[in-house]
């Protein structure tokens, strides 16, 4: 009778439970956040610290004297190479490359994988075969065939350079990821329009574009960010007057006049991140998407 | 175009389609009169979807002509053809409203703004779909947009319409409706229609021919009643109706001179079968005979042709119930009717008229 009396008969919501392997979880996540937050914590903290504090205290301490000198600094007057106007030359440079580079590599392949995707013809396997096999060809190995190139059509080291040279380069992975989505979508609804009448472009133009938009922020995700943190491709390709972000940080944080300028830097390399940074916390899941999307090659 | 086709709508001319080394559809030929509705009926892969799809212009055929209305369209684009196409999957442009989709294909047209209206209008009228002209496809159900993708078609004002499965992604009850809806279209419309299912009853109910493919090859082409009643070989035979018709082996045999058939003990009288060529004795056979057609008591001992048999294992399904009995050895199922279904273990007698059995030669399945 007791025993009968205390079983509990399972009716209504199951009742959720706190198991010491939950508590475990939760605990390794605050843990591991903690870890990868604390380079960021530093960061901050000496970027608002006066050289003397930094020179005497401990990494972790609050800064005494908190100032947003070094910050303004590292804006607009500290010394990349001769020049001394901080980063925010690098900021529009980046931000003309970003602009430029990103539709236009995004339309382009938006067209190569809905015509790849829709309108096969002889050979466009292949095609898509070898587009998508220059994802794993290293970039390096391009550079010099790419410099001799542009140079010959006088477009090295100018800004429509780096812009080409970034939208050959987002080429295959933003190609695979349109065609495979557009693979996704029924097939009838091509068939549908063509009956309808519809065209290569009145198709893609008037059905395809205006399904592509998740797809689409997911591939500006994955442009922006590659471009904006691009280090390789702006010192080569861009030309002094274009230099990106990155190459500016580089140059500000590797120009030392005495001593190290620990604040400056920090400040300077807080401000590069601060794009990709923004967009991963304005896009959050999409961001997410965007890696895995970038992840999943072939 | 071709000469004494006057009357008809759509001819299929030695179309062959190849994918690859994978043939589709071997040299086939249709002809498909004004105003007929023809059903394409086959299991899947056996390429009844493909020959739409060559008909539409969806697809390039590998060889042979394409006539719609008279012309030669085999290298035309599916807008220039005549047709309009309703999907399985309905295909409605999912950003546009009702009215966005009825109309996308007309202002590709360049056809004026009242007369788009109007057609709109005509269109939605019929198919009773006007309180929906302003929603997008999300916000209708299955039932409503399969209505307003045959409203697509409607619109167009063309000669042939061409269905692609179009009730196969409905439950069975709005199947059935707008399974009655497309034959009431079909009535007060008169236009062609060519319509793929691999669904018999759609089949059956919907056609004035049916063509039954397999393999990329019509096996026959016929009245729906003729396609049931006389199947010109084994896969027709068993493809149409169900439960499916019972296959007996045996042989062709002689007593008397009249035909006889006999499977093990049993001893069938075919002098009321009528045969294609008079096979000649000793051949091996397929003796083919439908559940519905075989009757049980006092019916049964009025038939030609009757015996006695036990029953092994009954099957109820509402309106009759499917009882397994076997004659010769082997198992030959027969409707009962539910109400003085048999039960398993009873004796009976169960008796079928020869005449309406269907006989195959074994070795080629074509009908005797």
């Amino acid at each position: 009778m007791s025993v009968a009396a205390m079983a509990v008969e399972p009716a209504g919501p199951k009742p959720g439970k706190l198991t010491a392997g939950r508590i475990g979880i939760y605990a390794f996540l605050v843990v591991s956040a903690l870890f990868f937050l604390l380079p960021l914590a530093v960061m901050i903290l000496t970027s608002m610290k006066p050289m003397d504090e930094i020179h005497n205290g401990n990494i972790f301490a609050l800064p005494q004297h908190p100032t947003f000198d070094y910050w303004v600094k590292a804006w607009s007057s500290a010394c990349t190479g001769r020049d001394c106007y901080g980063l925010s030359p690098g900021f529009f440079n980046s931000v003309k490359i970003t602009v430029l580079a990103v539709p236009a590599s995004i339309a382009l392949a938006m067209i190569n994988g809905y015509a790849l995707c829709f309108w096969r013809y002889r050979g466009s396997e292949f095609l898509f075969t070898v587009l998508v096999f220059g994802a794993f060809v290293p970039y390096q190995v391009l550079v010099y065939p790419i410099i001799y190139a542009l140079s010959r059509v006088g477009l090295f080291g100018t800004l429509p350079g780096i812009v080409i040279v970034h939208t050959i380069f987002g080429m295959p992975i933003l190609t695979l990821i349109f065609r495979n989505f557009f693979a996704s979508l029924p097939v009838e609804l091509f068939k549908a329009a063509r009956v309808d009448g519809a065209g290569f472009w009145g198709i893609f133009v008037r059905i395809m574009l205006p399904m592509s938009l998740p797809i689409t922020v997911v591939a500006v995700i994955l442009q922006v960010t590659g471009i904006w943190n691009d280090f390789l491709f702006g010192l080569v390709f861009a030309g002094h007057d274009n230099l990106p972000m990155t190459v500016q940080l580089n140059n500000i944080v590797r120009t030392s006049t005495g001593t190290v300028e620990y604040s400056t830097n920090m400040a300077a390399t807080i401000l590069t991140g601060l794009v990709p940074l923004v967009v991963y916390f304005v896009s959050g899941k999409w961001f997410v998407r965007g890696i895995a999307a970038g992840a999943v090659k072939g | 175009m071709p000469m004494g086709v006057t009357n008809s709508s759509v001819i299929v001319r030695e179309v062959s389609l190849n994918f690859g080394a994978v043939e589709v559809l071997k040299s086939l030929n249709l002809d498909v009169r004004k105003g007929e509705f023809i059903v394409l009926l086959g299991p899947s892969g056996c390429g009844k979807s493909t020959l739409l799809n060559c008909i539409a212009g969806l697809l390039d055929v590998s060889g042979g002509q394409i006539f719609i209305e008279g012309r030669n369209v085999t290298w035309e684009e599916p807008k220039d053809r005549g047709i309009a196409m309703v999907f399985q999957s309905y295909a409605l442009y999912p950003q546009m409203t009702v009215e966005g989709n009825l109309s996308f294909g007309l202002k590709n047209a360049r056809l004026p703004r009242d007369e788009i209206d109007r057609r709109v209008k005509r269109a939605s009228e019929i198919l009773q779909i006007e309180p929906l002209l302003k929603r997008k496809p999300a916000a209708l159900s299955g039932g409503q947009r399969q209505r307003v993708a045959i409203g697509r078609a409607l619109v167009r004002d063309v000669d042939v319409f061409l269905f692609d499965e179009p009730l196969s992604n409905l439950d069975a009850k709005l199947r059935n409706e707008l399974r009655v809806e497309i034959k009431r279209l079909h009535q007060r419309l008169a236009n062609t229609m060519i319509y793929v299912t691999h669904d018999q009853i759609e089949a059956m109910t919907l056609a004035d021919r049916i063509a039954v493919m397999r393999g990329g090859i019509i096996q026959q082409l016929d009245a729906p009643h003729a396609i049931y009643a006389r199947p010109v070989n084994r896969f027709v035979a068993g493809f149409i109706g169900a439960p499916g018709m019972n296959f007996i082996d045996g042989t062709i045999g002689e007593a008397g001179g009249k035909p006889v058939f006999r499977a093990g003990d049993a001893r069938i009288d075919l002098s009321r079968y009528s045969f294609e060529g008079r096979p000649e004795a000793g051949r091996k056979a397929v003796f083919g005979v439908r559940p519905e057609h075989v009757a049980t008591g006092e019916a049964a001992s009025a038939m030609p042709f009757s015996a006695e048999a036990s029953v092994e294992i009954v099957e109820p399904m509402g309106s009759d119930t499917l009882a397994w009995t076997s004659l010769g050895g082997q198992n030959l199922s027969m409707r009962a009717d539910s109400e003085k279904a048999p039960r398993p273990g009873d004796r009976i007698r169960i008796g079928f008229d020869p005449g309406r059995a269907s006989i195959f030669d074994a070795g080629t399945d074509m009908r005797l």
